[in-house]
């Protein structure tokens, strides 16, 4: 289908398709097998201007938003989603200083992300505080011209990797979450230091790993926003950044069903190709017409972010909610049109369902996705009343 | 340093078939690239601009379509690209075309190196770097897998041999071809094809590079192809059977009938 790209949106899609292609493809299964951060490919990204998509041009981005963003996951995901979230973190991890830094903070990181020389990571989730941001222990106290930090960070992508966190702490015990903060903290800052890297069901290039503050002491310019500010900082993040994991999504049941039809046209059994079975072409056309509605979900959500528009808290959580359950949907049907092959992994797709189950978790499982949703809808009618 | 890459687009040899009626290659719905070798030398000539500063032209010779080529060579990171067009350049031979593009490079101005790629995979000749260095009176040096050492004056580079390699110094300006093993060409940034698109290409005929009459397209051509065609492939299989001696006995027989 045509989603009537410009000439530069396209041009950004065929260059993530051939790097996706051609450097990513070849070498997907071994980077899940060794679990190794794909350093090479985001080298390779930033030579190519992809991590300067979503950075404004006044600090050496190309002005795109969530939608040239998107496009590029979309692709990379196609081949691997490993890579394609380590390159969607640093959009993660650099969204809150788009949004709130001040020109000074600007200045001093963007350039930087977006040339792809230093990756950038979002550090938000605790043991105590998943889908409960209130349950966030992580301190940030401060002393004369700085900040003291102390506190772990869990499961945080690009944890160890990343030079430039941003990181939300309470500052104010007595308000709940209006007493969050957000911060930037640079990596080799004394006081800051990382666990180990988790063993993962999927997308296991990517690096996920404890990040750990002990009275870690950063300049009192690194605050973002003001005091306070932390929770609508994380929130208006993830408005940005949650139509990327529906674009992962979709880039990985792309992927999948790719990968199920080309099979199905060359398996043969009972004499004929799989692919001429009615029981497995409704399966191709389901997954081929979840996937297309998925996508344009997902764009349509980005492009209505991108335009400015307030209030799109929704539409970001139903493009990532029903694209990462079409992923996953698909994904395992792709496994069974590849039948026992399917579960080898000489065959991508295994893979694939591995990859696409943490699309229905990270940045807000479903279900929360369905509350925020769901939430809207009420208080929209209560306002009509 | 000012260092020019020679180009040719030619048809994506995975995709190129052969008419069999009339013998042409041919060309509709097929894609075209930049020759894969030549991707080698502009890599080449784009590394040492990086680590010596200087300038990379891009050069390429074909239908006003090449001019694609050209530009995802700026994308690449040349700084200029200049295509050689024109009716009467049509129809050369490898004699013509060596004559053409060194009458370019020697229109150029100060060019220390030339650098191509080691053979087009259309036409599989290999002679043109040889040719345009003769025409320039440049000492070259095919098939390079390994540049050395490179100074203002002078190259030293490994060039490959059917039983190694030999090391092999000569004065600049100097022509070399080069091999796939010499470096693997970058992805274009996005920077660089927004720059490529709308970069100047211009476009050379006859008169710009004062070729004489003769000398070029058609006419400066001796050679010319008489028959192209795909040899007719005849393949059958047959199983020897018998006990593991009796079949080698029996291969030998056949080896022998041969």
């Amino acid at each position: 289908m045509d989603y009537f790209l410009t000439e530069e949106q396209q041009m950004i899609k065929e260059l993530a398709a051939r790097i996706a292609d051609e450097r990513v493809k070849p070498v997907a299964a071994e980077l899940d097998e060794k679990e190794e951060f794909p350093w090479e490919l985001m080298k390779i990204l930033g030579e190519a201007d992809l991590f300067a998509v979503w950075v404004p041009e006044e600090y050496g981005g190309l002005g795109g938003g969530v939608f040239e963003q998107a496009l590029v996951v979309e692709e990379l995901s196609r081949a691997c989603s490993g890579v394609a979230v380590s390159y969607a973190a640093s959009g993660l991890g650099s969204f809150p200083i788009i949004m709130f830094g001040n020109e000074e903070q600007k200045q001093r990181y963007l350039p930087d992300i977006a040339s792809g020389k230093r990756l950038a990571a979002f550090a938000l989730t605790e043991a105590n505080a998943g889908s409960d941001v209130s349950g966030i222990a992580t301190t940030a106290v401060l002393d004369g011209d700085e900040y003291v930090l102390n506190g772990t960070k869990q499961w945080i992508t690009n944890g160890g990797e990343a030079d430039i966190y941003t990181v939300i702490a309470v500052t104010d015990k007595t308000k709940g979450p209006r007493g969050y903060s957000a911060f930037i903290v640079e990596k080799g800052t004394p006081g800051l230091s990382f666990g180990k890297k988790e063993k993962k069901l999927g997308i296991r290039a990517s690096a996920t790993r404890e990040v750990i503050f002990e009275n870690c002491r950063i300049p009192k310019e690194n605050l973002l926003g003001r005091e306070g500010q932390g929770f609508v900082i994380t929130m208006k993040t993830f408005d940005k950044t949650r139509p990327g994991i529906g674009a992962q999504a979709v880039g990985i049941a792309q992927g999948a069903l790719d990968e199920a039809v080309k099979y199905a046209r060359e398996r043969v059994q009972f004499g004929q190709p799989i692919s001429s079975f009615q029981g497995i072409q409704f399966m191709l056309a389901d997954m081929a017409t979840q996937i297309e509605a998925a996508r344009a979900l997902v764009y349509s959500a980005a492009r209505w972010i991108d335009s400015g528009a307030k209030d799109v808290s929704q539409a970001a959580a139903m493009a990532k909610l029903f694209a990462s359950d079409v992923c996953m949907k698909v994904t395992v049907d792709a496994v069974q049109i590849l039948g026992g092959y399917g579960y080898m992994r000489e065959y991508p797709v295994e893979k694939m369902m591995r990859d696409a189950k943490i699309t229905q978790i990270y940045e807000g499982t479903n279900q929360i996705q369905r509350s925020i949703i769901a939430l809207d809808l009420i208080k929209k009618a209560a306002r009509k009343n | 340093m000012h260092i020019v890459a020679c180009i040719k687009q030619v048809p994506d040899p995975s995709q190129a078939r052969i008419d069999r009626e009339t013998g042409l290659v041919i060309r509709e719905g097929v894609d075209k690239i930049i020759n894969p070798y030549d991707l080698h030398a502009l890599e080449e000539a784009l590394r040492i601009k990086e680590a010596k500063g200087g300038k990379v032209t891009v050069l390429s010779m074909g239908p006003a379509s090449a001019e694609q080529v050209l530009r995802d060579a700026v994308a690449m990171g040349a700084d200029q690209g200049v295509l050689l067009s024109h009716r009467q350049f049509a129809g050369a031979d490898t004699l013509a075309t060596s004559y053409t593009l060194a009458r370019a490079v020697a229109k150029l101005e100060n060019v220390d190196l030339v650098i191509c790629g080691k053979q087009a995979v259309d036409g599989d000749t290999a002679q043109v770097g040889p040719g345009m260095a003769a025409k320039l009176n440049m000492p070259h040096i095919t098939q390079v897998r390994k540049i050395r050492e490179l100074t203002e004056d002078k190259l030293v580079a490994e060039k490959l041999t059917d039983r190694g390699y030999e090391v092999v110094e000569v004065p600049l300006p100097a022509v070399i071809t080069v091999v796939k093993e010499l470096n693997e060409p970058r992805i274009p940034g996005l920077r660089g094809m927004m720059r490529a698109k709308k970069a100047e290409i211009p476009v050379w005929g006859p008169e710009d590079i004062e070729a004489e009459e003769d000398r070029f397209g058609l006419k400066g051509s001796p050679t010319q192809v008489w028959r192209t065609f795909e040899p007719e492939r005849q393949r059958k299989g047959e199983m020897l059977e018998g006990t593991p001696s009796e079949q080698a006995a029996a291969l030998w027989q056949r080896l022998k009938a041969l």
